[in-house]
């Protein structure tokens, strides 16, 4: 048995009592009253590193389009100094967009991460799962079956995402869900819902499956306030619900036993955080259609970013707001406003990080 | 009255019954060492007294409640484990998961107090793991790692503790510095040691109580040097063997009969 003299200590870079943690590059913030909170500096920073190209980014998506309004003008429409004109783009047509967009990157990003966790396996997020196959299988009854208004097709979305992600847990429960049980299902519930879309869409006659498709590639066109609403209230209910989760999500990826002698109710954090994962999925889904890759994509890329073991949910949650803005704004710069839907765009970009995905995790002997 | 035991206990895996009415009582401040031949349940029985199996009858009980009624936090600050598989998070460094061990003495607002920090630093000194502290756990030994666990346990404060297989996988020589930790841990810190181990000799060497199952059943129990003996280690291991002193520590040191007196014996009774 080794027991290390001072000096040794100090040698060695262990930091003496009282000035910063075990953890590297983490600070404690601590009150005399006995309240102490743990800061994470990296995280930190990537946090709000993204949020300022998170907004940025917005401030130009909102000036971009068939009338271009300079960000000047954007930023005074928006706290109303602006000429009428401008505000009324900015405010009623352009700014509901750009916060469909923001809500809908932060659910998915919050809940891939969520799942990614859940599962400990980077390809464990609800675009390989079927969530976005089960949310399409919804829409599409809606508008194939009962030529569904936009608010039908949104409840359907919903119910065939929330329905999915239910079967999912109940055909991977056995004694607790965990690991490649939930991938391996996932895929599997995911190739059946897609065979179900496939025949819904050869049943649909033209101007119906002419709706289905531009509603399956995900677009963020025509979204208005009435969608901004109920997103919101999703968000600002489920985010601190899981944050204040986030604690015990985080020893739940050291094993089951693990967390469990560390105090923490494993099952129940896990149905929490899955009940949470699928609702925020299954929300930006009906709100946006099925944006693929964000929810793969933006945990990993904030992992890399942190470079934090955890599971980064409020780093992922702002990568996926991130990533769905440049995607939009790129869609819009590229090829003239309302061309090309912001889906299209994810999908290239996150095909290709799935390969990249795919190669290093059999280089690292994985999978 | 002991602070941890089970009462008649039924322990099975859905319909596959491990155990039945199997009644353990663990000395308080002893460092107890279950053994027993393999599937004969003795991890089963580790994993009922720390409440990761939930018997089908009878009850555990710790400090006078049955287990599974507890706060989850108020068991996991009485009693640790060590279970057999744990997985250290990619990227994650020996002083961060060290500092995990102390989740059930923090809360929401109460994330890392001066006192976690003390405890996380002295759980590191006294498993000799202090100057891996900024180190990578996916890049350490085997046997570092292990000392990166039990510190974690450790900095979990927890008057007892139990540990299911601490020395699998290692070589000799960590094997010997796991278990004096134990020792230590155990005639110095005061606290409850629970292990369950393969090596007979190690447990009749370091245990202070010895409990030694067969199928499900507890054969005998007490202080090595008192109950180990050939007759014993036949009737639970049904191997042949001569039991002599230990000749560096005095305790009962079993050693195998030569294969060749076990075929006679075993040519004498067929015949």
């Amino acid at each position: 048995m080794k027991v290390m003299s001072k000096t040794a200590l100090r040698k060695s870079g262990v930091p003496e009592p009282g000035t910063h943690d075990h953890a590297p590059g983490t600070r404690t913030v601590r009150t005399p009253g006995g309240l102490s909170l743990r800061v994470d500096v990296r995280a930190s920073t990537v946090v709000v590193a993204l949020l300022l190209a998170v907004l940025t980014a917005s401030v130009v998506l909102i000036g971009t389009g068939d009338f271009p309004i300079p960000a000047a003008d954007v930023l005074k429409a928006l706290v109303g100094d602006g000429n009428q004109g401008q505000e009324f783009i900015v405010n009623e047509l352009r700014l509901p967009r750009v916060l469909v967009g923001l809500l809908v990157g932060a659910s998915l990003g919050l809940g891939g991460a969520l799942f990614q966790s859940i599962s400990r396996n980077p390809l464990g997020s609800p675009d390989v799962l079927g969530l976005a196959q089960g949310s399409t299988a919804g829409a599409l009854v809606m508008i194939v079956l009962f030529s569904g208004s936009a608010g039908q097709v949104t409840v359907g979305a919903l119910v065939g995402g929330l329905a999915t992600g239910l079967a999912i847990y109940l055909l991977a429960w056995k004694r607790g869900v965990h690991g490649y049980r939930l991938v391996l299902v996932g895929i599997g519930v995911s190739a059946i819902v897609t065979a179900v879309n496939g025949y819904l869409i050869t049943k649909a006659d033209l101007v119906d499956a002419a709706r289905a498709v531009v509603w399956m590639t995900g677009s963020l066109n025509g979204r208005d306030w009435s969608q901004v609403w109920p997103l919101l209230w999703m968000c600002v209910v489920l985010v601190p619900l899981v944050l204040a989760n986030a604690r015990g999500l985080r020893l739940t990826e050291m094993g089951d036993d693990v967390s469990y002698a560390l105090g923490v109710r494993v099952e129940r954090v896990r149905l929490l955080l899955m009940v949470a994962a699928v609702l925020l999925t299954a929300g930006a889904t009906a709100a946006a259609g099925p944006v693929g890759f964000v929810a793969l994509t933006a945990p990993q890329l904030a992992r890399r970013l942190t470079r934090s073991p955890g599971p980064n949910l409020v780093a992922s949650m702002c990568m996926g707001a991130t990533l769905l803005i440049a995607a939009d704004l790129a869609s819009q710069r590229a090829f003239g406003a309302d061309q090309l839907p912001v889906g299209v765009v994810t999908g290239v970009l996150g095909g290709v990080y799935l390969l990249w995905l795919l190669v290093t995790e059999r280089r690292a002997g994985r999978i | 009255m002991n602070r941890l035991s089970a009462e008649n206990v039924t322990l099975a895996y859905d319909q596959r019954v491990i155990a039945e009415q199997l009644s353990v009582e663990i000395p308080d401040n002893s460092f107890t060492v279950i053994v027993g031949p393999n599937a004969c349940g003795k991890s089963t029985l580790l994993r009922a007294l720390s409440r990761m199996l939930k018997p089908s009858q009878g009850r555990v009980l710790l400090d006078g409640s049955v287990i599974q009624s507890m706060p989850a936090k108020k068991v996991a600050r009485t009693l640790g484990l060590l279970p057999q598989s744990s997985i250290a998070p990619d990227g994650i460094t020996v002083g961060d998961l060290v500092g995990r061990g102390r989740y059930p003495h923090q809360g929401l607002l109460r994330q890392w107090s001066t006192e976690d920090e003390r405890v996380v630093r002295e759980s590191m000194e006294s498993t000799g793991v202090a100057e891996l502290a900024e180190r990578y756990v996916d890049e350490l030994s085997g046997g570092q790692r292990q000392r990166v666990w039990i510190a974690m346990a450790l900095a979990q404060q927890t008057p007892l503790l139990l540990l299911d297989e601490p020395t699998t996988y290692l070589d000799i020589q960590h094997q010997i510095d796991v278990l004096d930790l134990c020792a230590e841990l155990h005639e110095e810190q005061g606290r409850t040691l629970v292990a369950v181990l393969h090596d007979l000799n190690h447990a009749a060497r370091y245990a202070t109580h010895l409990i030694a199952l067969r199928g499900g059943e507890v054969i005998a129990e007490g202080a090595p040097t008192d109950i180990v003996t050939a007759e014993l280690v036949e009737e639970v291991f049904g191997l042949r063997c001569q039991v002599i002193d230990d000749p560096e520590t005095g305790t009962p040191l079993v050693v195998p009969a030569a294969r060749k007196a076990r075929t006679r014996v075993v040519a004498a009774e067929a015949s």
